[in-house]
């Protein structure tokens, strides 16, 4: 930068300050940026083996550095790649195996070591115990192994202890000790192959890519643990409980199961009732939503000029962010009194408490911005050419939007409606507070129901046994309403995009 | 055919006739009809979210202000230890204040009789107010100390009007009694409304009066860092991927398809997973911060993929050909030019996403985050609550205090979301570049 550029402004002028200056604020910023990253990782990973890869990276660092700036030095001819990106080829070849492997470590090591520790044991011990008194075991053993103790534990057991804490250290060295070695044999590897000819920027690129595969990946792995873990557990369920009986049985009463010693201590799991309070609410939701939402939307595209829909649109979008839980409590203290001063106080019917009218029509509340906003889409996406046409033909402007544009838009308006379905009916807190625990086969709106959200979160809130059948329906529950859920989301994206189709 | 013909036959329609009038009204009727519809149901949507807000507000407010009393606590050598401060009777001192306020009564029993109207957890605070107190300017010692306590949960109903005088006395949780005592305390000015700091000071507790959601709001800042820190750089390298170098293949369009159904998942859903993978596969501890907080990132990542690749998409292509054509690699386009115009956008979204995640409960319910917790959580790793889940748990408990606390809390938690969405659109407005 000998030269000086002619500058606009002060600002813009390039000069050697200027450039040391944020040279200087780069490396001020990624300094933090590190340092931050490294003290998450110190609590979230442990102390020493963070620092060791974090030391690992900064000397894989220094020795590109080193190699290329002597390799420069020496060479005649100009080297291929900028010293930095020799630099970071080392030093992310030194760091980044290490840091996925501590990664793994970290997570597997204390399963494996359970395991471990389990199949120690005298096997006379572990005759007939379920999973869950096994887990009990276990969780003794690492009392014991911590130094906490509750009467005179077996000898066995303080074997199983002194077996753990042994364990447990060597795995802690024996962490370090690989993540150096294989940093180092990363390092090694990488420094030898920095020459001036070297394409270290297509390296270094290469692994960014690599890194930004790793992360999209993440959305497929987090769906396989979805579909694997609701199936597995769902599997377990079935065995307790036959699937015929769950799909079409018609009493549910999990609670039951608690009283492992009565003959019917299986409770009771046929989720039909179940699925009829789910569908009861939702549809309830969807009622009240469309019959607020759709008027909307076809006020506010083709009525409603630029600014109050400017203005509309985004207040009635609130209703979709304020967070389910605001809705419920709304829904109990509010709307619940109230239909039970109207239909219990003035007109006499019988109203319960947990009504699914006041769960559904605060839900109803919730999905106006789906059911809105995705027609008022729809419409929008209708040809002008419909239109006018219809207005030639001598249609008035409401015949037009009925007989013309709304026949035009009906499937984009139905996809809307599908995504609102698949959101009422997977929406949790709102029921959760504001429907019934009890499931009865009923279609009175009065009546208190539950759904599947509200039993999910019931069967499981502060129950850590996993072995009752009880805790497991609710992934069966799980099972289905992922199932359907992401049915309904297929179906209304297929016939949302069908649509577009035949306009474009 | 026979349409054309009865057409040639007739006159030219006279249009002042009035049965055409008639109709052609009727018609255009049907317009203003359908415009009046509109109107009416975006006045019932807009008019139930005022009432939301309103009657959140009507409940909530309340909960802001809390009623105490002043006491003056004798600061008697009696039960002050000068030599050893810490070992001094600071229980009997508070003991001693609060009998001041009765000072007619001669029986032993007299402070007793005001333990329904102040709050115990309040007089617990006021022995460690004056144990501090005292421990730094020792000159108090023989003095006395004003001090202000907590009225319990029943008399701060009371004094803002929710318990009325009027009710029969089997119906309110006070005695004609304690009311007589409380007109005295009244009478004699040592009652005022004060700014409720306690709502913000304090961990959780049973007595409403003394109930705080400083456990949950720690509980979330925290989960939503592990939050940031997972989804933000692993959904802007996604979107980056997905966006600027993915080539049209099996993968990416998997990929794709998931994000999109990842989307439209149920919360609950996330939960399971939590509870099945997280909890109970990998050992992770329960409740903590860090698992609510990998949940959270799960559901927070489609948000922030697909912000971050219309913000990608929104950088005009002559930059990019622009920096191509000076000598930039690919990832140099990107990583020197598109990602910073694009960071506005970016950040936008991730804000957005961050929210939509500090309201979310159902999956922090199921992985146990619905810890009672009086304590701060220390770490990431601690038991803790967080504020969604706070509000669920004071919504359960039955007291009546907890009504206007439940309320207060959605108040702040809203507060915490309008300020996310307010940065949010602060940032589109003046950083976001238009082409």
């Amino acid at each position: 930068m000998g030269q000086r550029v002619p500058s606009v402004s002060k600002k813009s002028t390039i000069s050697a300050g200027n450039k040391a200056a944020r040279l200087g604020l780069h490396l001020a910023v990624i300094a933090v940026v590190m340092a931050a990253g490294l003290g998450i990782a110190m609590t979230l990973l442990g102390f020493w083996p963070a620092l060791t890869v974090a030391s690992l990276a900064v000397a894989g660092a220094g020795a590109g550095y080193w190699r290329i700036r002597n390799a420069r030095a020496a060479a005649t001819e100009r080297a291929h790649s900028l010293v930095h990106h020799h630099t970071a080829y080392v030093a992310m070849w030194t760091g980044l195996p290490a840091f996925v492997l501590l990664l793994l470590w970290v997570a597997l090591q204390g399963p494996i070591i359970d395991q471990l520790s389990i199949s120690a044991l005298p096997s006379e011990v572990l005759d007939g115990l379920s999973s869950d008194q096994i887990s009990l075991l276990l969780s003794e053993i690492k009392n014991l192994a911590a130094g906490v103790r509750f009467g005179e534990p077996a000898d066995y057991m303080v074997a199983a202890a002194e077996r753990y804490g042994a364990w447990m250290h060597i795995a802690e060295l024996a962490k370090i000790a690989v993540i150096a070695a294989i940093g180092l044999l990363g390092l090694s590897y990488s420094r030898s192959r920095i020459t001036v000819a070297f394409r270290a920027r297509q390296g270094v690129e290469r692994i960014i890519i690599g890194l930004m595969i790793a992360c999209s990946t993440i959305a497929i792995f987090t769906t396989i643990g979805i579909i694997g873990s609701l199936i597995f557990e769902a599997l377990r369920f079935f065995q307790h409980v036959p699937v015929t009986e769950f799909l079409f049985g018609t009493r549910w009463e999990p609670q039951v199961a608690i009283r492992s010693d009565q003959v019917a201590s299986l409770g009771a799991f046929g989720a039909v009732p179940v699925f009829l309070g789910t569908i009861l609410i939702s549809g309830i939701a969807i009622f009240v939503a469309s019959v607020l939402g759709l008027p909307a939307a076809i006020y506010l595209s083709e009525f409603a000029s630029t600014r109050v829909r400017g203005f509309v649109k985004p207040m009635l979008e609130i209703l979709a962010g304020v967070p389910t839980i605001v809705y419920g409590f709304f829904a109990v203290l509010v709307i619940a009194p109230a239909i039970r001063n109207v239909f219990g106080n003035m007109l006499g019917l019988d109203t319960a408490p947990g009504s699914a009218l006041a769960a559904g029509l605060v839900m109803g509340i919730m999905i106006i911005p789906f059911v809105s906003s995705l027609s008022d889409d729809a419409i929008g996406a209708v040809p002008q050419a419909l239109k006018d046409g219809a207005t030639a033909l001598g249609a008035t402007k409401s015949e037009t939007v009925l007989q013309v544009v709304l026949p035009a838009a009906l499937p984009g308006i139905a996809g809307g409606m599908l995504l609102a379905v698949s959101r009422a009916i997977g929406e949790t807190m709102i029921v959760v507070m504001a429907a019934g625990i009890f499931a009865s086969l009923t279609i009175n709106p009065l009546d208190s129901v539950t759904t599947v959200t509200v039993q999910i979160v019931t069967l499981l809130i502060g129950d850590s046994e996993f072995d009752s059948p009880k805790t497991l329906s609710a992934f069966g529950l799980g099972l289905f309403l992922f199932v359907f859920t992401l049915m309904l989301n297929v179906m209304a994206l297929r016939i949302v995009q069908k649509y577009r189709e035949s306009y474009d | 055919m026979t349409d054309r013909q009865s057409l040639d036959g007739m006159a030219a329609p006279n249009w002042n006739d009035p049965a055409i009038q008639g109709r052609l009204k009727r018609r255009h009727r049907g317009a203003s009809l359908l415009r009046l519809g509109g109107i009416v149901a975006i006045a019932i949507a807009l008019g139930l979210l005022a009432l939301l807000l309103g009657s959140i507000l009507s409940i909530g407010l309340k909960a802001f202000s809390q009623t105490v009393a002043e006491i003056d606590v004798p600061i008697s050598t009696e039960y002050v230890d000068l030599e050893n401060l810490e070992d001094s009777n600071w229980t009997r001192l508070a003991q001693d204040g609060v009998a001041t306020l009765y000072p007619d009564d001669a029986t032993g029993r007299r402070d007793q009789r005001y333990r329904n109207i102040l709050s115990r957890g309040g007089l617990n605070a006021v022995r460690g107010a004056i144990e501090e107190q005292v421990i730094a300017d020792p000159s108090l010692v023989g003095q006395s100390v004003r001090v202000s306590v907590q009225l319990s949960d029943p008399f701060d109903q009371f004094a803002k009007g929710v318990v009325r005088r009027d009710t029969p006395e089997d119906m309110r949780r006070i005695t004609n009694d304690e009311i007589a005592m409380y007109d005295g305390l009244v009478a004699e000015g040592r009652i005022s409304r004060v700014f409720n700091t306690w709502l913000f000071t304090n961990g959780d507790s049973r007595f409403p009066e003394m109930a705080g959601l400083a456990a949950g709001l720690r509980g979330s800042a925290m989960a939503l860092m592990v939050c940031l820190i997972i989804s933000f750089p692993i959904g802007i390298g996604t979107a980056i991927y997905l966006e600027e170098f993915a080539p049209k293949n099996w993968l990416t369009y998997m990929i794709e398809v998931n994000i999109n159904n990842l989307a439209a998942v149920p919360s609950i859903v996330f939960g399971l997973l939590g509870l099945a993978v997280l909890l109970n596969f990998f050992g992770l501890p329960r409740s903590a911060p860090l698992v609510g907080g990998m949940v959270l990132a799960l559901m927070t990542l489609p948000t922030i993929i697909i912000a971050t690749r219309a913000a990608l998409k929104a950088v005009p292509p002559s930059i990019r050909e622009g920096a191509m054509g000076i000598g930039a690699s690919p990832m140099q386009v990107v990583t020197h030019h598109v990602l910073p115009l694009a960071m506005p956008g970016i950040l936008t979204g991730t804000i957005i996403g961050m929210a939509a995640a500090l309201g979310e409960t159902a999956p922090l319910l199921l992985i146990g985050m619905n810890m009672f917790s009086t304590d701060l959580p220390g770490s990431v790793f601690d038991q803790a609550t967080a504020l969604p889940t706070q509000i669920f748990m004071w919504f359960d408990s039955p007291e009546l205090g907890f009504v206007s606390r439940t309320a207060a809390a959605i108040i702040v938690l809203l507060g915490f979301l309008l300020m996310m969405n307010a940065t949010a659109i602060f940032i589109r407005s003046k950083l976001e570049r238009k082409w």
